[in-house]
């Protein structure tokens, strides 16, 4: 059945961005909205608007009953979850089914599966997709796991298997840390998340973030190659590229082969991201996780396969076969995203909610800039910080950030601080040019190079 | 004299450092000044709101959860 009325469940550029995808096929958007977001951009750009709530995610973005009451009564026929939020709820992902309307993205179970790292890492396995060294699933017993601990190598990762971003994670260098950790990490984890389940992990040491998208409709599954997304401050990813220029063709050919396998081995449907550690003194890759949406960085590869990500979900979920076959999917040239934040870099990132003055945004060729601002928007404290996001492509690596120079040049947001002068910065930077990087480097530089902001 | 503690960035103000924990804080308990009253959540940010002088807490001017404005006094302090 395909889709004809929209709810979107979400905020911010990726609703403004679900909102364009929805009008070039011609279906209808109904914004779901905050009291906080009243005024936002998608509200006005959406056909019709809902309110759900008060500014406080947990009593609207996060509330699954005031949603899916809003999509029954605006009459939607389904539900864009967008990416944060409720997107990788597996509760909401049931809810709205069982409301007869339709989730754009894959089925509550899949997401159940794959949100649990022991289960989605089983699954890894058993499509022959190289995993992290470490205990297969939960291991409960100190002396076993000291053992495995041993045989892996240190230094290893304990992790509680309820845990996420980055949350419950710990590192032993030896026998002695590891027992008192282990220990340690088991009542963490039962107080912090009520499941006291952990799991250990080889840590790969200068390890590059790789991942690979994916398109699936429930039975075919095609890749739309990698991004590379090293450069990350606190674990979360600032500056993400496509393709990655670590990778030699027989790598990357490996890497996409093997989660096109995995993906197809779980029936996946939409739009989905397999996670990899990328080990470039020896060519390894192991598989992390998998995202069950869409993600943030999806433009970088909409832009080296023409591929409209978010359009081809939507038609996925509205029951349409994949349009897309493996071989028709191309790789052209090589595309940047930076990640526009309301945050002070040279305040050590503090949070600058506050009224947009001018803005003037960049254009000319090879320059998008998915955004919710205009001009005199107040941004609300609520939310995270991201504004907008700023992407480039060039022929090659080197004429993409040459052109992110130039349009970072061109950017500007007045009246609010925003983490522009990082990326001006790191785009002169002679290892972010060499692609010299790792997924610790960031943080490391920005403790040397804080003037520079 | 009575002055006012005020809140340093506009979010969400929490009375507890966890939702299953007790509050910093509650009426007419002393305060010493540095002490901890509560946090406040901006961008998915907490930073601790502290009372800038000894005394004791009259009242609280705002709910746990309620969004708070850049300023806004969040509670009384008797000195």
């Amino acid at each position: 059945m395909a889709i004809k009325k929209l709810l979107v469940a979400n905020r911010g550029e990726i609703a403004v961005r679900i909102i364009r995808a929805a009008r070039d096929l011609g279906i209808e958007t109904v914004q779901a909205h905050s009291d906080a977001d009243e005024n936002s951009l998608a509200v006005k750009l959406a056909d019709s608007a809902v309110n759900i709530g008060p500014a406080q995610a947990p009593k609207s973005y996060l509330n699954i009953e005031a949603i899916v009451a809003a999509a029954t009564a605006s009459g939607c026929d389904a539900v864009h979850p967008g990416y944060g939020f409720l997107a990788e709820s597996s509760h909401f992902a049931d809810a709205v089914e069982a409301a007869g309307l339709v989730f754009v993205g894959p089925r509550g179970d899949t997401i159940r599966m794959m949100g649990d790292k022991v289960a989605a890492r089983t699954a890894a396995m058993n499509a022959g997709v190289p995993t992290v060294p470490g205990s297969d699933g939960r291991i409960d017993d100190v002396a076993a796991a000291e053992k495995l601990a041993a045989d892996i190598g240190y230094p290893v990762m304990i992790k509680a298997a309820a845990g996420g971003g980055g949350r419950g994670i710990r590192i032993a260098h030896d026998a002695k840390e590891f027992e008192h950790f282990f220990k340690l990490a088991q009542a963490e984890a039962s107080s912090a998340f009520g499941d006291g389940g952990l799991y250990v992990e080889k840590v790969i040491e200068s390890a590059r973030h790789i991942e690979v998208q994916v398109l699936g409709d429930g039975t075919d599954v095609v890749h739309c190659f990698e991004r590379e997304c090293s450069l990350q401050r606190r674990r979360q990813k600032v500056w993400e590229e496509a393709p990655s220029a670590a990778l030699t063709e027989e790598v990357r050919h490996d890497l996409c082969t093997s989660a096109v396998a995995l993906a197809k081995s779980v029936n996946y449907r939409g739009a989905g991201t397999l996670e990899y550690l990328y080990d470039d003194r020896t060519g390894d890759f192991y598989f992390i996780e998998m995202n069950t949406r869409i993600q943030v960085e999806h433009p970088v590869t909409e832009w080296i396969t023409g591929i409209d990500l978010v359009a081809e979900m939507i038609r996925v979920a509205g029951g349409e076969s994949l349009r897309l076959k493996q071989s028709g999917i191309v790789s052209r040239g090589h595309a940047i995203e930076v990640r526009i934040n309301a945050e002070d870099p040279a305040n050590d990132f503090m949070p600058f909610p506050g009224v947009v003055g001018e803005l003037t945004v960049p254009g000319g060729p090879g320059v998008r800039f998915d955004t919710m601002l205009y001009s005199g928007y107040a941004i609300p404290p609520f939310y995270d910080s991201l504004l907008g996001k700023l992407i480039v492509w060039g022929d090659t690596r080197e004429h993409a950030i040459d052109r992110l120079m130039g349009a970072l040049g061109e950017l500007d947001v007045a009246g609010v601080k925003t983490t522009i002068p990082l990326y001006t910065a790191l785009a002169k930077d002679g290892d972010v040019r060499a692609n010299a990087v790792h997924t610790r480097w960031l943080e490391k530089w920005l403790e040397s190079n804080a003037d520079k902001l | 004299m009575s002055t006012e503690i005020l809140s340093p960035l506009p979010g969400t103000f929490y009375r507890k450092p966890a939702p299953d924990q007790p509050a910093y804080k509650e009426a007419g308990d002393a305060v010493a000044k540095g002490d901890v009253i509560g946090l406040v959540e901006v961008m998915k940010t907490f930073y601790e709101v502290k009372a800038d002088a000894d005394g004791e807490i009259e009242a609280f001017l705002v709910e746990n959860e309620d969004a708070v404005q850049a300023g806004q006094p969040l509670a009384k302090l008797k000195g």
